[in-house]
């Protein structure tokens, strides 16, 4: 055990617990900020891998853009602020698949990778991996803008009604 | 370091989040759930990049990237639509959806008037276009 290693499972821990109470509270709000906890923890991961540019893209995002987007979602569709009791249907099918792909996924890889030691590669990787991505994977970098700008309309056009929806819906509005 | 270690914390993480796309019946707690199981593909992503030699380097890490910003794209899109869904049916309830045309059904009643147009001898391929005529009679 290394200090890697240590601190991958305190980490881990913590991001599968917070992962878990997203999933089984009983309250909307708390289950945004929980998740804010769980995609800390993977951002920590992430930096424990060696991989900063990709930990602080994931926190300036998904903790930053998308947890905001998500508590704005509870927000405007008046979710109840208290413990409401009807968030979930009839868990135990739902249960048994999400074990069953969890356990089977980590059976997966225990079994590919056993108890092998790899040399973590050197910090300071962002240097390289800008090299790549401006090398390699220019073309879908640009595919990923172009694809990004379409979202950004096609989310406005949505949510617009008096451009979004049909006939019927603009001679009632 | 063992690589083993992310990788089963990676699948844990997945299998958390197929359980809250089954269970969870809230639109927005659903793309929450979406989103834990695209953070554990992330993080299997940034795993074999730091433990697999590959020809190309850092493929893993560019990946990731690419997958954070198509889940930005996703959740832009996704909460713009259930936002648009509770303003026409106002509820998120992704089991609660009558699954009519929004110009025809009258509100959350029509799960009910559906059942009777369908009970009042019509064809069951029918029952979609009776279903307005009957809400209103039970109305």
């Amino acid at each position: 055990m290394t200090v890697a290693d240590v601190l991958t499972l305190a980490l881990g821990a913590v991001a599968v617990g917070a992962g878990l109470l997203v999933v089984t509270t009983r309250h909307v709000v708390r289950a945004g900020l929980w998740l804010v906890v769980a995609l800390g923890a993977i951002a920590g991961l992430y930096l424990v891998l060696t991989a900063e540019l990709v930990a602080w893209v994931q926190v300036l995002v998904y903790v930053g853009a998308v947890v905001v987007l998500l508590l704005f979602a509870v927000m405007l569709t008046r979710a109840p602020i208290g413990a409401s009791d009807d968030l979930d249907r009839t868990r135990w099918p739902g249960a048994l698949v999400g074990a069953g792909a969890g356990a089977g996924l980590a059976a997966l890889f225990i079994d590919a990778f056993r108890w092998t030691r790899i040399d973590l590669p050197e910090p300071g990787t962002a240097e390289r991996l800008g090299a790549a991505l401006f090398r390699t994977w220019v073309l879908p970098f640009e595919l990923v803008s172009v694809l990004l700008l379409a979202a950004l309309v096609g989310a406005i056009v949505v949510s617009r009604p008096d451009i979004g929806a049909g006939p019927a819906e603009r001679r009632r509005g | 370091m063992h690589p083993t270690l992310p990788f089963a914390i990676a699948a844990l993480l997945f299998g958390i989040g197929v359980y809250g796309v089954l269970v969870r019946r809230n639109a927005v707690l659903l793309l929450m759930a979406v989103e834990l199981m695209l953070n554990a593909v992330n993080l299997i992503f940034v795993t074999a990049d730091a433990s697999i030699r590959a020809a190309v380097p850092h493929a893993g890490q560019s990946f990731t990237l690419f997958v954070i910003v198509l889940a930005a794209a996703e959740i832009g899109v996704g909460l713009a639509l259930i936002l648009q869904l509770y303003r026409l049916r106002r509820t998120v309830a992704v089991d609660d959806l009558p699954l009519a045309e929004p110009g025809e059904q009258a509100g959350s009643g029509d799960r009910a008037g559906a059942g009777s147009a369908g009970s009042a001898g019509s064809k069951a391929t029918a029952a979609g276009e009776v279903a307005p005529d009957g809400a209103g009679v039970a109305e």
